[in-house]
């Protein structure tokens, strides 16, 4: 069968629904076709973003969907990774050594900094995790934004990529099927393959017998320090797991957008968005972290357009232009957020999985 | 039948002279009491002394440290509550912010209101606009305390994934309802007239306020610890804080207490977020989720659910905030997160672990 490597590939971890396949068949064809298909530079900015935040939604996903801990530090780990890109770059100059070198500082970092939250939290109970990531990821946020000769402060850092990857940098004198052949294609394949590795490589954690141990230690972590597992280690090594993962997302995205700063890494409202992608896609599938991060990042870049409208529109009457503002964003954000974990906590993938099993 | 019957009386009897014998036994001598444990209360003091060589001059040190005090009565009254709701029921509320939020707009509402009563330079004016400020918060805070528990605190008792998320939601709705309100740009205010500027002792400068503050703080702590200890319904909660499910076999509605805390918990944040706004001359709509992550800190430090391990995390962490801000302002927030570290290592389950948990 031609579904046997596909299998493999996929860890074995199918996504038992017909509708699902479809749509993430769908949604992988798109993405992959983006540059031909769509080649105005919005969408694929647009694109791009949805494959960093597949990313680091998936990373998420492996600490909340499948241990069953929340972190308010994923988007720390996600800016670490993002400046290590852009402070070695800007240091070092636009080569290759210098991204390596700083994707390498950025994983140790992060490999220390959530080994050390996770010894010191997960070993008393797990719900100090949330607690002490929370404060963590504000301090960090402060700092990043304080120690401004290394970080840029609040202006952020921009810098050049190694010069196979700028938009300069052109391969072939005629456009190919419609798409530009330069650095900004190389360096959107570039992303787009590194994403596809790291979520296959996150599916076959989760599938592994690691993995399995996780889920026990989700759905009753008393009973699996019972059968013997430490369940301090296993959600330790989750943890720092997932942080390595999210430091590879925000990698991704500083390639992608040659620019770093506060808001477009360590905001709050980007692990307000990474908790609502999980929640909505579905949280413990991986597969969620895919349909959500198409459905909010288009959301968020066409429907606030919509709001605006709305807005003008509404101009005059007192409370509602106030409501449906662009800047009130956040307020929808929060009110889909707490609706979603009430009625729909096994969010898209989840149900569409039920109504298979429901026939 | 017989045998076995005289046999089962006599064991009963037994049992009960036994038990007499226990009872008589226990009345001679005196009940055991708790040891009082000091040590975390001289971390307080050392912390302060610590903070004497660092700082330098004895007169900064001491401005210094009357403003870690203010502080810290602050947080501790915002954080009382938090860590009682957590006690009693096992909730944590990371929507707590929303409180504080109300509390800080509600003083800016007042404030602005009573213009002339901010100008005026009676003294006693300048005390009721404050009083005026703290109840409006504390009302107010304590009704939207009642509509939280109920649309997102009770769906999900008992699922702390849940909460931690739905509250977490909570807090988000919250501040951006309160832009719609009131704005999103940060306001600044003025301190009432009699209480701006500062009493000296020698060369040391301490800030009216401040005393004020650090004062208001120590009656409500004054009037918590009275409530908690010489009442049956403080009796009921520190009963409920150790073992839930006693209180509710021995037939109290612990869910209808629960309530109770969690809204006088709500008015109390309120409070403390009216004092500390006043405190910072000036609001921002973040200044919910920027108190919660110091009064998580000082719960954890404290240890979850009590209300003296509180107190005193309080104090350390607005000592340390102080200190640190003037030694070195860069590392201040990290300062904090280093004292609690410490003390984790030291205590694992916070200064005064709370039995049971």
């Amino acid at each position: 069968m031609s579904t046997g490597w596909l299998s493999r590939l996929l860890s074995h971890d199918l996504p038992r629904s017909r509708v699902l396949a479809l749509v993430l068949a769908v949604i992988v064809i798109a993405l992959a076709l983006t540059p031909f298909i769509f080649p105005s530079t919005k969408a694929l900015n647009v694109a791009a973003k949805i494959i960093v935040f597949i990313v680091l939604v998936a990373s998420f996903d492996l600490l909340l969907g499948y241990t069953g801990i929340v972190s308010f530090a994923q988007t720390m780990f996600f800016g670490i990774g993002a400046y290590g890109v852009a402070i070695a770059s800007t240091r070092f100059g636009p080569t290759w050594t210098s991204v390596a070198g700083g994707i390498g500082a950025a994983l140790v970092v992060s490999l220390v900094l959530s080994l050390v939250i996770g010894l010191f939290s997960l070993r008393v109970r797990a719900i100090f995790f949330a607690m002490i990531t929370l404060a963590v990821a504000s301090a960090f946020a402060t700092l990043a934004s304080q120690i401004s000769d290394i970080t840029g402060g609040e202006d952020g850092l921009t810098f050049k990529v190694p010069p196979a990857l700028q938009p300069g940098t052109e391969y072939t004198a005629e456009p190919f099927l419609g798409a530009d052949i330069d650095g900004r294609f190389v360096t959107y394949y570039l992303i787009f393959v590194v994403a596809a590795l790291l979520v296959l490589a996150l599916l076959r954690i989760v599938n592994s017998p690691f993995g399995r141990v996780l889920q026990a230690i989700r759905e009753n972590d008393f009973r699996a320090e019972a059968i013997g597992y430490r369940t301090v280690v296993y959600r330790t090594i989750a943890s720092v797991a997932s942080a390595l993962f999210a430091t590879l997302a925000g990698v991704l995205l500083a390639l992608w957008l040659r620019y770093n700063g506060p808001d477009t890494t360590l905001s709050f409202e980007i692990m307000l968005d990474v908790l609502l992608i999980v929640v909505i896609g579905g949280m413990g599938t991986i597969y969620g972290a895919v349909i959500g991060s198409v459905l909010l990042v288009l959301a968020q870049n066409y429907l606030q357009e919509l709001m605006k409208f709305a807005a003008a529109a509404a101009e005059g009457i007192p409370v509602l232009a106030q409501l449906v503002a662009p800047e009130r964003w956040l307020l929808w954000l929060g009110i889909l957020f707490v609706l979603s974990v009430y009625y729909f906590p096994s969010g898209v993938v989840g149900r569409l999985r039920a109504m298979r099993r429901g026939r | 039948m017989a045998t076995a019957g005289s046999s089962s009386a006599s064991t009963a009897s037994t049992a009960a002279t036994a038990a007499t014998a226990a009872t008589a036994a226990a009345a001679a001598e005196p009940v055991p009491e708790a040891r009082f444990d000091w040590i975390p209360l001289a971390l307080v003091a050392g912390l302060a002394l610590a903070g004497w060589p660092l700082v330098g001059s004895t007169s900064t040190w001491l401005t210094l440290t009357v403003a870690g005090l203010a502080m810290g009565m602050i947080i501790f009254i915002i954080a009382s509550g938090l860590t009682l709701v957590f006690g009693l029921m096992d909730v944590l509320n990371f929507g707590h912010g929303v409180f504080i939020a109300i509390g800080a707009y509600l003083a800016v509402s007042v404030f602005a209101g009573l213009g002339d009563w901010v100008t005026s330079e009676s003294v006693l004016r300048n005390l009721a606009l404050i009083g005026l400020a703290m109840l409006a918060g504390a009302v107010v805070a304590g009704i939207a305390g009642v509509v939280f528990e109920r649309l997102l605190v009770r769906p999900v008792y008992g699922q702390h994934l849940k909460q931690i998320l739905i509250t977490m939601g909570g807090l988000i709705i919250g501040e951006e309802l309160i832009k719609v309100v009131w704005g999103p740009a940060p306001i600044a205010f003025e301190l009432p007239a009699a209480l701006r500027g500062v009493f000296t002792f020698g060369d040391a400068a301490v800030e009216k306020f401040r005393l004020l503050a650090a004062g208001i703080g120590l009656v409500v702590l004054l009037g918590l610890l009275a409530v908690l200890n010489r009442t049956k319904l403080g009796l009921l909660i520190r009963a409920g804080v150790q073992d839930r499910e006693m209180v509710e076999s021995l037939g109290y509605r612990i869910r209808r207490l629960f309530v109770g805390v969690f809204v006088a918990g709500s008015a109390l944040a309120g409070i403390g977020g009216a004092l500390w706004a006043i405190n910072q001359h000036g609001v921002t709509p973040q200044i919910g989720a920027s108190v919660n992550v110091l009064i998580f800190i000082v719960i954890i430090i404290g240890g979850l659910g009590s209300t003296t391990g509180c107190f005193v995390g309080a104090l350390l962490v607005g000592l340390m905030a102080n200190y640190t801000g003037f030694v070195a302002p860069k590392v201040a927030m990290f300062s904090n997160i280093g004292l609690m570290v410490a003390i984790l290592l030291w205590r694992p389950q916070g200064l005064y672990p709370v039995s049971n948990r």
